[in-house]
């Protein structure tokens, strides 16, 4: 399989203190791939410098054969609305719309007529379960709910990279479970590539491989033992 | 059982004789069930019929006379090949994790533990993913998943003290050492 995404040597500080210090990561097509570590190991930072959120400091970021950290605010916030996914923890739909509009949100915001963009968002209500929540407002839905409808609206332009960061951290065992398997599901059925973050083994259990980070370097052996590698590990 | 290998490592320090490795062990291993010396004289008889152990003198200080025991060669290959094999990732192997690093950190030192400890983290982390391929399947019954579910929960909180266990490699190698 060809890399879609490829990070390298990206150092990323925020003031003096340093988040990434030089990480390296490929990620091939419709692959699964768990960033993990413990709090403050980088781990979101690396999220939001492949993602385009962020720039870094140094090192590049590729997606699809194309350099992107050098590219404008306005043209990586154009490559996030037409090529990536993105699933935070919390807080990510507008509290005023109902699920429905809120998933038509990023279709709308490329100029999808709206009666398309509707259409489109009731497709994947029921894609993923929650068509009776169409008309709630995200204060009338439960948190499970809630993240289910940002993994729609994050789906919904049918993105080629999802990137989740700590996609099930608010959410308790069953809910969490339900969001991981459709984020998998959902994700192998249309070989959307994507990259996790999460602290929790049981989480990165989901993926295909893990990266684990500490420190904002690089940790194969996954217990902080820098330059460590496992036996028998590829 | 971890208790023949948790003696065999005790020897490495030298010839010793049932008393002594019984506090030895206890205090190696406070967690663990304290051994009975009947446990300690059956094991060492196991030991001494299969070649790992030889009588090597006998000790009378004041009070009854007490055999010393040695590692021999056999011995000591047979933990050597303990030490390099990890445990199959199933719940409930903590204590024998914890009588492998243990006997690492003494036979070995800091650097064998923590190669052991990182294997063994790949081995867990291996087990998870395949878990929990079997418990997404759309096909799994719910007696799959829940027997998953167990499984899963028990390798995590494994994983969890593996890494505080490694945090603490250096302490415990003072500690067994002293």
């Amino acid at each position: 399989m060809s890399s879609i995404l490829t990070v390298r040597g990206i150092v990323k500080s925020y003031g003096v203190s340093p988040a990434l210090r030089g990480v390296t990561i490929d990620v091939a097509e419709g692959e699964i791939v768990a960033v993990t570590g413990p709090s403050g190991c980088g781990k979101s930072t690396l999220l939001y410098c492949a993602s385009g959120i962020m720039r870094p400091d140094a090192g590049e970021v590729t997606f699809n054969g194309s350099r992107i950290d050098t590219w404008s605010e306005s043209r990586r916030s154009e490559l996030r609305r037409s090529q990536f996914g993105v699933l935070f923890q919390f807080g990510q739909l507008v509290a005023e719309l109902p699920a429905a509009d809120n998933i038509a949100l990023p279709l709308l915001l490329r100029g999808t007529p709206r009666r398309n963009a509707l259409t489109a968002a009731r497709t994947w209500l029921d894609r993923l379960g929650i068509a009776d929540v169409a008309g709630k407002r995200p204060g009338e839905m439960s948190g499970g709910q809630a993240q289910r409808v940002a993994l729609a609206r994050a789906l919904v332009t049918e993105p080629r990279i999802l990137f989740a960061d700590e996609p099930t951290g608010a959410l308790d065992t069953l809910n969490g479970e339900t969001v991981l398997n459709q984020i998998t599901r959902v994700t192998r059925d249309q070989g959307t590539t994507v990259l996790l973050v999460t602290h929790e083994a049981k989480v990165a259990a989901y993926a295909d491989r893990e990266v684990p980070l500490r420190d904002g370097e690089l940790d194969p052996s996954g217990l902080g033992l820098r330059g460590a590698t496992p036996v028998g590990a590829a | 059982m971890s208790t023949s290998y948790v003696l065999l490592g005790l020897l490495t320090t030298g010839p010793h004789h049932g008393y002594e490795l019984k506090h030895a062990h206890d205090s190696a291993l406070p967690q663990a069930k304290p051994l009975g010396f009947g446990q300690v004289y059956a094991t060492l008889g196991r030991l001494e019929r299969d070649g790992l152990v030889v009588k090597a003198g006998s000790e009378q200080d004041g009070g009854p006379e007490r055999t010393t025991f040695a590692l021999t060669e056999p011995g000591r290959a047979a933990l050597t090949s303990w030490l390099a094999e990890v445990e199959p990732a199933a719940p409930h192997v903590a204590s024998t994790l914890l009588a492998k690093v243990v006997v690492a950190l003494l036979t070995a030192g800091e650097t064998a533990a923590r190669d052991y400890l990182i294997r063994q983290r790949q081995t867990h982390t291996e087990r998870m993913r395949e878990l929990t391929r079997v418990k997404s399947d759309p096909n799994a019954s719910v007696g799959d998943v829940v027997a998953a579910d167990f499984a899963l929960v028990h390798l995590d909180a494994d994983l969890r003290w593996l890494e505080t266990t490694l945090g603490r490699v250096a302490e415990l190698h003072q500690e067994v050492r002293s």
